[in-house]
């Protein structure tokens, strides 16, 4: 019997939405700090700019992604693409 | 400057590692095969492993470079923060799982599952070697930097001291107590840092460090150059075009060094420290460096200048937002250096006073490293570019942290301990923002050495807790060392002499084996350690996650998502991305400049990180190799309940 490749298991097509999520705005982060100084010196709020908020935000995003992928998958069978069959726990 | 080894730092230092090592000789009873070994049976709790997923990846590079260059530069250091966290995300979301359940004890077993190719397991094997050389040398040079200060030894005593204990750790029980004591060290790294994050909040801004005055003079250049009894040295020489005034008081012959600046348009004297090296004497300020009469040492620098409108001496306890709000509002004494050859063949490095407005530190490009974002040379920004695409790729092709997801039971267990790791790493991540703005206005920072920023802010608190931090600091060298040395232990005995070379071992002797080749990784650590003893921590590691970004990355993801992928594809994809990105980095300024001591105009590349260029070339190349080979017949991987008999 063929087997699923080994990308289309548990959370296959939700990962990588999450992941082009993240990549988004980690490219964003990345081309203001190198393109827009002004901006990412600006404080929004009066007191930290937003390069410091960006940054704190984008390590608060890693977390919240991964906590979402965490709870999504509790059932994997929930997010395997479909007609493949989920993983086997405990291979 | 000199540190003076307290009995009670060596106490805490060697009780952590006694315990270290105890605690390896405890746990290596069960690592008798070579599953237990290179993969601790697979039985570690996903929790523990996702500690020591923190343990393993907060190098020296993370605590100690990071906290540095926050300390001297501001916010350029927390960029790095950023970067390492964000590659957790590749990992997660793109290798983890599809990683856990195509391989056995090496990320090559990984790519090699689908093809079963000697070409693919000899290039993985290669490159897994080259990337954790590249990143042992950092480590080594991290420990040697701790020692110095802590006991008081030569910086080649801590390479040896580190290379020992790992090498015991690593032989004595494999990847079973190099999780723990990775697991140990990622906790303790966490918690003190939060305990010391605390502490600085609670401290909140000082001005000059509760003096009245600055302990570093500036005054308008009338008032210096009319107190009786000096003389000004004439400009000449190397001191020529230089902004320094240089005084000398004829009856003791010494010399002051001031620099000249410009304050409301008024020609203003500060005061500058200076190390000179002399046919191997060192001289601070003109006399021999010591503690005794007669001689004299670099003072500690990182004071507040001022606190912005409001003023007043001191802030009192802050909240971290409030504390990076009076930080954005603070002057901040902050020091640069620059180094004159004299006439007569001495080298001087004068260290002199930069004030800078707080809310300057809070964006990027103040440090050497990140310059280019405030540069208007494109070359400049894609320099930047390049190591931010670095950091974000290379975590997931790091070899130490792939073989970690062969430690736990299933994919739901690499999941959920991957998901702790990035929990632990970012919340450290966060905290070393305030670590280094702790460190930066602490008043204890050593102005030639940015590595000890972290343990000498511990230092400002108690001797206690600078015991305590730089044990911390020592065992997360132990740490990613031990991880690393496994890693390439994997390399050579399991994928290049059982697969590649075709060695008939079984499981004892493969084993047996893996610790002769964690002697001898060991080994090559140590004498490279005291080789790059003066390369910068952070810029080293840098160039490990460029060169595994740009080998690893591409083959392993085409080889997990890609099915048209072929074995000539994947093997090709390796070395040309190893290849180019080691020649890159060969042929770049940094390494012209601090490798080869050329000058950096004479670099035959233009910018100095090379995965903007050699990341996509990985991709590429492996695409058209994949294209022009023919299709192979897909193989289904063995279970690995079978393969692993």
């Amino acid at each position: 019997m063929p087997v699923a490749h080994p990308s289309r298991r548990a959370g296959g097509a939700l990962r990588f939405w999450l992941f082009g999520l993240y990549l988004a705005c980690y490219a964003a982060f990345t081309i203001l700090t190198a393109f827009d100084r002004p901006l990412m010196a600006w404080a929004p709020f009066g007191g930290a700019n937003l390069a410091v908020l960006s940054g704190f935000g984008l390590i608060a995003a890693a977390l919240a992604v991964a906590l979402l992928y965490w709870w999504l998958c509790r059932d994997s069978r929930a997010v395997a693409a479909p007609g493949v069959p989920p993983a086997k726990a405990g291979r | 400057m000199i540190y003076a080894p307290s009995p009670i730092a060596v106490g805490v230092f060697v009780a952590f590692i006694l315990l270290v090592i105890g605690l390896s000789a405890w746990l290596g009873r069960r690592a008798t095969s070579a599953s237990g070994y290179y993969a601790a049976h697979g039985e570690i709790h996903w929790f523990v492993n996702g500690i020591a997923f923190a343990g393993d990846y907060l190098s020296a590079a993370s605590f100690l470079g990071i906290c540095g260059m926050i300390a001297f530069y501001g916010y350029d250091g927390f960029l790095y923060s950023i970067g390492y966290l964000a590659g957790w995300i590749v990992a997660l979301f793109v290798v983890a799982e599809p990683l856990k359940r195509m391989g056995r004890f090496t990320f090559a077993d990984a790519l090699d599952s689908r093809y079963h190719s000697r070409s693919i397991k000899l290039a993985a094997a290669i490159s897994t070697l080259v990337v954790s050389l590249f990143y042992l040398i950092p480590q080594m040079v991290g420990a040697g930097a701790l020692i110095t200060p802590l006991l008081g030894l030569p910086h080649v005593v801590g390479v040896l001291l580190v290379g020992v204990v790992v090498t015991t750790i690593v032989v004595t029980a494999g990847m079973v107590s190099t999780t723990w004591v990775q697991f140990i060290k990622g906790s303790l790294l966490v918690l003190f840092c939060f305990l010391l994050t605390i502490m600085i909040l609670h401290r909140g801004l000082v001005v000059n460090g509760g003096a009245a005055e600055s302990p570093f003079a500036a005054r308008p250049a009338a008032e210096i150059l009319a107190r009786p009894g000096i003389a000004v040295l004439p400009k000449g020489g190397t001191w020529a075009g230089k902004p320094y005034t240089r005084l000398q008081n004829p009856a003791t012959g010494r010399v002051e060094v001031w620099r000249e600046e410009t304050r409301d348009g008024e020609a203003w004297l500060t005061e500058t420290q200076r190390l000179t090296v002399k046919q191997g004497a060192r001289l601070v300020d003109g006399v021999p460096q010591g503690k005794g009469e007669g001689q004299r040492d670099l003072r500690p620098v990182g004071y507040v200048s001022g606190l912005g409108k409001d003023g007043g001496p001191s802030t009192g306890p802050l909240g971290p937002a409030g504390f990076l709000d009076a930080l954005g509002g603070a002057s901040i004494q902050l020091w640069g250096n620059e180094l004159i050859v004299e006439d007569d063949g001495a080298v001087t490095t004068v260290y002199y006073q930069k004030i800078t407005r707080g809310d300057d530190l809070m964006v990027a490009g103040a440090s050497p490293t990140f310059a280019g974002v405030r540069s208007a040379r494109l070359f400049d920004k894609l320099d930047f570019l390049s190591l931010m695409l670095a950091l974000f790729a290379g975590t997931a092709s790091l070899p130490h942290i792939l073989i970690r997801y062969y430690t736990v039971k299933d994919e739901s267990a690499v999941r959920k301990s991957t998901v702790v790791g990035i929990a632990a790493i970012g919340f450290f991540y966060v905290l070393t923002l305030f670590l280094g703005f702790g460190a930066m206005t602490s008043g204890a920072l050593d102005v030639t050495n940015t590595n000890m920023a972290a343990p000498l802010l511990a230092k400002s608190f108690s001797p206690l807790l600078f015991a305590i931090i730089s044990a911390i600091a020592f065992t997360t060298v132990l740490g990613t060392v031990s991880g690393l040395i496994i890693a390439a232990s994997g390399a050579v005995a399991h994928d290049l002499l059982t697969n590649v070379f075709r060695f008939r071992l079984d499981d004892h002797d493969m084993v047996r084996a893996g610790k002769i080749v964690a002697v001898a990784v060991g080994a090559v650590a140590m004498l490279l350690g005291v080789l790059f003893e003066r390369m910068n921590v952070t810029f080293l590691v840098g160039w490990a996650f460029n060169i595994a970004a740009s080998a690893n990355l591409p083959a392993l993801v085409m080889a997990l998502y890609w099915k048209r992928a072929t074995r000539q594809g994947i093997a090709a994809a390796i070395l040309v991305g190893m290849i180019s990105s080691l020649g890159w980095i060969l042929l770049s300024a940094q390494a012209f400049r601090d490798v080869y001591g050329l000058p950096a105009a004479s670099a035959l590349v233009p910018f100095s990180q090379p995965a903007i260029v050699t990341l996509p070339l990985g991709f590429l190349v492996l695409v058209v190799v994949s294209l022009l080979t023919p299709r192979q017949e897909e193989r289904e991987p063995m279970p690995r309940s079978i393969e692993a008999r």
